[in-house]
């Protein structure tokens, strides 16, 4: 039962986006939509599960010094096969993604994980710190990019909440946005979870 | 456990050697098994727009298209009638950088329709050239409608806040009339 606790601190205790401010560049950058949000969190999960998997599975075959060049490689390549079958399935995502998948490379989450977690531990709590990790960044940029699609633009999931006309706080899709409701969810999250205790 | 392998030059070769080789095939197998569902989707969304500013046709303009000077020239037909041409063009005038549109040209020249193709404008002010906004080109002839925004002696009423945006939207369209009308010129 204590594997699932591994699971449970990348969504809360040790959220990337929250708590570890880990991967900040995607982070404000993509989150403009709710829908770039989940693309974005879903490609990262995929490439954080996999790279964890893999690091850990390798872990005895790579030399100390040579580990990050290794870690690279690893990682490189499933961001390249996301890439890939991003731009082959799901194109409209892709296409406002743009720049930000091949990025997933250098996000400091997935190295992170690999050079904290992952190469010291085994492969199930690998496996688990990967996914809950990824869904704890998915869910958090999901919030950040809803949030900003709610007040900047009028719509959730582009489904339109106000008339055509309206105008909307254009502040909250423009970078300054992202940085203000960052801030401020960083700190509700952060008041919430030290008054429960979690 | 298996003990860690230690640095050496020899264990470092290897190591690097096999993680390279056995990602590299995962690549290629990957790359080929997408290869034909990426020229699907790209060829569907370049239909999709010519379907969007041309009034219906049958045939595949995809194949009856050429290139010249960066612009493409996808030439529509419905049945022997010729039923127009669009044109993918571009301009690097706007307010981020390049974007790119595919305009519709019924064969008088006149515009049938437009679609905004790649762009990066300010979303909230640039990016509303994609909204009803760029209606007003629609049946209108360049050779009589002077494409430029009011405040240059132009007919089109510009994005408010967003010019720039304007004065590029109509810098790419110019663009493609004029190509268009060149080529039907031989």
């Amino acid at each position: 039962m204590g594997n699932f606790r591994y699971f449970t601190d990348g969504l809360l205790r040790q959220n990337p986006t929250f708590v570890l401010v880990l991967g900040a560049c995607p982070t404000l950058a993509v989150t403009t939509s709710a829908i770039n949000g989940i693309g974005m969190g879903a490609a990262t999960t995929f490439v954080l599960m996999f790279s964890n998997l893999f690091i850990s599975l390798l872990k005895n075959l790579i030399p100390d010094k040579v580990r990050i060049a290794a870690f690279i490689v690893i990682i490189a390549s499933f961001v390249t096969i996301v890439d890939l079958v991003m731009k082959a399935y799901t194109p409209g995502v892709y296409a406002s993604l743009g720049i930000f998948i091949p990025l997933i490379v250098v996000n400091c989450i997935i190295l992170g994980r690999a050079e904290a977690f992952a190469q010291k531990s085994s492969v199930i709590p690998s496996l688990l710190d990967g996914i809950g990790m990824g869904i704890g960044f998915t869910l958090a940029i999901t919030t950040l990019g809803s949030i900003r699609e709610i007040l900047g633009n009028g719509s959730i999931f582009d489904i339109k909440l106000v008339s055509e006309n309206a105008s909307t706080i254009l502040l909250f899709i423009l970078p300054p946005g992202a940085f203000l409701t960052y801030g401020y969810l960083i700190a509700i999250f952060n008041a919430i979870k030290s008054k429960s205790n979690i | 456990m298996a003990k860690k392998l230690e640095s050496t030059l020899r264990n470092m070769i290897l190591s690097l050697l096999f993680i390279g080789v056995g990602m590299s095939a995962a690549l290629a197998y990957v790359y080929i098994l997408t290869k034909e569902p990426i020229e699907a989707t790209a060829k569907k969304a370049e239909i999709d727009a010519i379907k969007q500013v041309l009034p219906s046709f049958d045939n595949d303009p995809t194949k009856d298209s050429k290139t010249e000077e960066n612009l493409t020239f996808y030439f529509a037909k419905k049945g022997s009638e010729n039923v127009g041409c669009a044109v993918k063009t571009y301009t690097s005038k706007g307010f981020s950088g390049t974007f790119w549109l595919m305009v519709g040209f019924k064969p008088d020249g006149s515009i049938h329709n437009i679609m905004v193709l790649e762009q990066k404008e300010t979303p909230g002010l640039g990016d509303k050239m994609k909204t009803q906004w760029k209606n007003q080109f629609n049946e209108k002839n360049p050779s009589q409608f002077k494409m430029k925004v009011k405040k240059d002696g132009g007919e089109v009423d510009a994005i408010t806040a967003s010019t720039i945006t304007s004065r590029a939207f109509c810098d790419a369209v110019q663009r493609a009339y004029d190509a268009y009308m060149k080529i039907q010129k031989p």
